[in-house]
């Protein structure tokens, strides 16, 4: 069941041939000379797998949930294969004492090599016993956890931004981990919960090529959150062709029109449901007929009404091609696009604000 | 302390203090701690909610339409069970009648969940109490072979299959990298599986981790995505589309198509796998139908579930029943009615919260949750390093729900009894198989084994009845009846300035209530009682102790520091903290503010 890298490789159809090419370009890009291929080569064939000790804070255990629903590669192959989940307490068999013993026996093994994964966040509030596993606050079990991990993942958009225990007003001041942990890498994988194939793509990622894949201004994987669902959405000609679902159920409904009207969040939602799909791309909410809820943005909470149309305000803006498109399509609509140009352009104008204010390290209340 | 009797139970913490925490395999964080005579014997238990999430506050002022939405945070792994309770408290407030197909859809997602979420707890959160991994590499794969083929016709089982996975399981633990099963307490002399079940068990712990996921399409297929897919207020958000244009982006032939194939897959895993091997590993713990029975024998509840009549919950619709039982009166199933506020009522004398009067309980539509985080003089440690807690102070985050002042156990076994006690023949006829198969009396039901047996039972009837509803709501749409939504009431200002309501839910792990209160189309009030509250929750004003503190008591443990025991017994409700103590005060105070840097 244990498998090294190479070992996996082979096992996804990557041939012994491909392989050592990839060696020898990995040395090429480490500034190594074609000699040290085989040294590679061997270290990978014989490379014990990557220690992920994954704690959980407040939260709902959905972010686990959406893990074991990985297609591929498999949870299983995940986690037998591919990575040591020598840490979570939902799935180990060990509890108490036998527990944190397994969590301080591989954070001493496994000293600056280990990934830390969090799912949930801490509560600042009562000392930080709103959560008290172990009889103390889960802050300093992050805290202690994080201060020897070579990166850290947040989970979902709990440990990325608050979720729904840090919507307004919350109560345990709960408070997204980089507000706590500020001297490490974090890769935030947001979503209520995120993909499941986005999830285990993160970690092989992280555990195959031994780096950190490229992020954006908040931290998230470019390759998955750097389109709007909107940008790809199946619906979107109906949306450029004026073409709305009006009333749940009524023709437009039964036609898959555009949710826009019912208030849907996929025009300022970055996340890849609407191309990865969920559960193996069997379906994404929009294609069930419900609008997005905008679940992996920060604060998606506390943004109105997930039945509230984005805007109503009508002005032209920007992204001219998409609009002309539309607008040669639908002259006499006009509403839909406009509201659409308007939506992109607002967004914008929100995304330059929360990066301002990101970036003065607020803390919620 | 002198000792404390109640419930028939004699709680005396004068021995060996064990602590447990955390409790793994489970949602959410659970500690328990019990106390130990010189037989090591549990003499005293307590079950401590560790988390808390405040979220009733955090929904006050909000669309009551998107409450489902919050409340279904309260927990992803019986996901969508707070959506669902809570878009038929919005509809009872308004007076909302949902439309069959409706009806029929939400009844088909929820018994989805019920399979999903059983066989994951069974295989992925229980079985290791019971199944020794390391001991699986020792056995013979010819005779595994055997075994599997002389208990079930799943065609994976063969002696090749078995030799495969037991050497790539071997080649995992020579790795020394164990993962998940690092520090397990294999070995344990409470393990008596031979090694052939315990292989037999291993490659189902991983068959059913890759099948699970199969089950869930259903919910997405209606709702978009699982975990926490979408629901709505007045029906389902998906529309059905058999013939018109646009049909690919709706419920159309082919999505129903697969859901068909899905519902037989799921039929055929639960009753070729998980039923057979719980027969077959409970033939192994026979004495657990006598251990971990506490407050089951005497007094269960469910709220019952699945309507098979649209907007009807009386026991006329419901396919699973409704009712109570007290003191262990198996003639007479008392009617629950979640508005009498003489029957629901929440005591918070042990949980961190605050009543004006904590002698009290008090009703959920007048719920009160204030926090108040205060530990006994008893406690060893400090405030943010417990190292023993003091029960005989507040000592939990979950609050002591009581039905006309009594303890209840909720969940699957409380619904089997329930249901046998009806004499109702699905439920009825399975636990008689179960008991003559296994050769127990009836009383063994009342254990940790009963509650864990109940538990497949129950995944079984939910995957035949996925079928029932499938057929229903193909009948429906062979006549014509093609509606999903009712949009009367869907906008705000037909609202009257006030309403409330309530709704229900058999959630897997129990009887989940939620109450609402609207106010000019805002949500003025929301509560939920949920089912770990019901079982995990300490003691009352008059020290009555909860259904997992109960069912801890008298057990003996062979080897107390590894308290597999323990773990066996809290497992078999199957915990979901999250949802147990998420609560708030309604008038949301302030709790503490804190700056950092």
């Amino acid at each position: 069941m244990t498998m090294t890298f190479y070992d996996v490789m082979r096992r996804q159809g990557i041939t012994r041939r491909s392989y050592l090419k990839f060696c020898s370009l990995t040395a090429a890009s480490l500034g190594l000379g074609p000699a040290f291929a085989p040294t590679i080569a061997h270290a990978l064939e014989t490379k014990p797998r990557t220690p992920v000790l994954w704690l959980h804070g407040l939260e709902c255990t959905c972010c686990t949930e959406a893990f074991i629903r990985s297609a591929h590669p498999l949870a299983k192959d995940v986690i037998l294969s591919m990575i040591s989940l020598d840490y979570d307490d939902t799935i180990m068999a060990a509890a108490g004492h036998q527990a944190e013993a397994a969590l301080e026996q591989t954070m001493k093994e496994y000293k600056g090599q280990y990934i830390l994964a969090v799912e949930g966040n801490p509560p600042l509030g009562e000392d930080g016993m709103f959560c008290m596993p172990g009889g103390k606050p889960f802050l300093e079990k992050l805290k202690h956890v994080a201060k020897d991990a070579k990166a850290i993942i947040a989970w979902g958009s709990c440990a990325s931004w608050g979720c729904v225990q840090a919507a307004k007003p919350n109560p345990t001041t709960a408070v997204p981990i980089n507000k706590v942990i500020t001297d490490k890498p974090i890769i935030k994988v947001p979503g209520c919960p995120p993909i499941p194939e986005v999830m285990t793509a993160v970690v092989t990622y992280v555990a195959t090529f031994d780096r950190l894949p490229e992020l954006d201004r908040q931290g998230r994987p470019k390759m998955f959150y750097s389109q709007r669902i909107h940008d790809k959405c199946y619906r979107r000609p109906h949306f450029d062709a004026g073409q709305f679902v009006e009333k749940w159920d009524d023709q437009g409904a039964k036609e898959g029109y555009c949710l826009y009207k019912m208030g849907c969040k996929g025009p300022t939602t970055y996340n890849a449901c609407s191309t990865t799909r969920w559960n193996e791309g069997t379906s994404f909410p929009i294609g069930s007929g419900h609008g997005c809820i905008g679940c992996s943005e920060d604060g998606f909470w506390d943004k109105g009404s997930f039945y509230d149309r984005l805007t109503t305000i009508r002005e032209f803006g920007i992204e001219a091609n998409a609009d002309k498109v539309g607008l040669a399509a639908a002259g006499v609509v006009g509403a839909g696009l406009v509201a659409h140009a308007a939506v992109t352009a607002i967004r914008r104008a929100a995304d330059r604000n929360k990066t301002e204010a990101d970036s003065s390290n607020r803390v919620e209340h | 302390m002198a000792v404390i009797e109640t419930q028939g139970f004699k709680l005396d913490n004068s021995g060996r203090r064990i602590v447990v925490d955390p409790i793994t395999r489970i949602e959410g964080h659970l500690r328990i701690e019990v106390n130990l005579d010189d037989k090591n014997v549990i003499r005293n238990a307590v079950s401590t909610g560790t988390m808390w999430r405040g979220l009733e506050v955090i929904l006050k002022g909000r669309d009551p339409r998107d409450a489902w939405a919050f409340v279904e945070r309260i927990c992803g792994v019986c996901t969508g069970v707070h959506a669902l309770a809570s878009v038929r408290t919005v509809e009872d407030a308004l007076k909302i009648k949902i439309p069959d197909n409706a009806n029929i859809i939400r009844n088909l997602m929820h018994a989805t969940l019920y399979a999903q979420d059983h066989l994951v707890h069974f295989y992925h959160l229980h079985a290791l109490d019971w199944v020794d991994v390391v001991s699986a590499l020792g056995a013979d794969p010819k005779k595994t072979s055997e075994l599997a083929q002389s208990i079930s016709s799943w065609p994976k089982s063969s002696p090749g299959y078995f030799r495969d996975l037991q050497s790539r399981l071997k080649k995992f633990v020579e790795s020394g990298q164990l993962g998940p099963f690092r520090n397990g307490y294999w070995g344990h002399p409470a393990y008596k599986l031979p090694p052939e079940a315990n292989l037999m068990a291993v490659a189902h712990y991983l068959e059913a981790l890759d099948f699970q996921k199969e089950i869930v399409k259903i919910q997405t297929i209606f709702g978009g995505k699982n975990p926490h897919p979408n629901w709505r207020v007045g029906g389902v958000p998906c529309s059905i589309n058999l013939d018109a244009a646009g049909a690919v982006g709706a419920i159309n032939m082919e999505r129903l198509n697969m859901v068909s194939r899905i519902i037989d897959d799921t039929i055929a895993f639960i009753d070729n796998v998980y039923v057979p091997d719980l027969l077959a590993i409970a033939s192994f713990y026979k004495d657990w139908g006598a251990i971990g029975g506490g407050i089951s024998s005497k007094n269960l509840m469910s709220y019952g579930e699945f309507p098979d009549i649209a907007n009807d919950e009386s026991n006329k619709s419901l396919l699973m029943p409704r009712g109570a039982i007290i003191n262990g009166n198996l003639k007479e199933i008392l009617p629950v009615d979640l508005k009498d506020p003489a029957q629901i009522q929440e005591f918070v004398g042990h949980s961190w919260y605050k009543y004006a009067d904590e002698t009290k309980g008090l009703h959920p539509f007048d719920g009160v949750t204030e926090a108040n985080f205060v530990l006994g003089k008893g406690t060893k440690g400090t405030k943010t390093a417990i190292e023993s807690i003091d029960e005989s102070a507040k000592y939990s985050w979950v609050k002591s729900p009581r039905w006309r002042g009594h303890a209840m156990e909720v969940g699957p076994l409380a619904r089997y009894v329930i249901g046998y006690a009806s004499g109702n023949a699905e439920f009825k006829e399975p636990v008689d198989m179960v008991l003559k198969k296994l050769d127990v009396p009836l009383p063994a039901l009342f254990s940790t084994l009963g509650r864990t047996a109940a538990r497949g039972l129950e995944c079984s009837w939910a995957a035949h009845k996925m079928r029932y509803f499938f057929d229903k709501l193909m009948a429906n749409l062979k006549a014509g009846n093609f509606a999903t939504a009712n949009v009367d009431s869907w906008e705000p200002s037909t609202w009257p300035a006030q309403a409330q309501g309530a709704g229900f839910c058999e959630a897997p792990r129990g009887s989940l209530g939620h109450w609402i209160r609207i106010k000019d189309t805002k949500i003025d009030n929301y509560q939920c009682v949920v089912p770990t509250t019901w079982n995990a929750g300490p003691r009352d004003a008059q020290n009555q102790i909860g259904a997992y503190e109960a069912a801890l008591m008298n057990t003996v443990m062979a080897k107390p520091d590894e308290p597999l025991e323990i773990l066996r017994t809290i497992h078999s409700f199957d915990p979901c903290l999250a949802c147990a103590s998420h609560v708030i005060s309604p008038q949301g105070e302030e709790i503490t503010r804190v700056t950092i840097r």
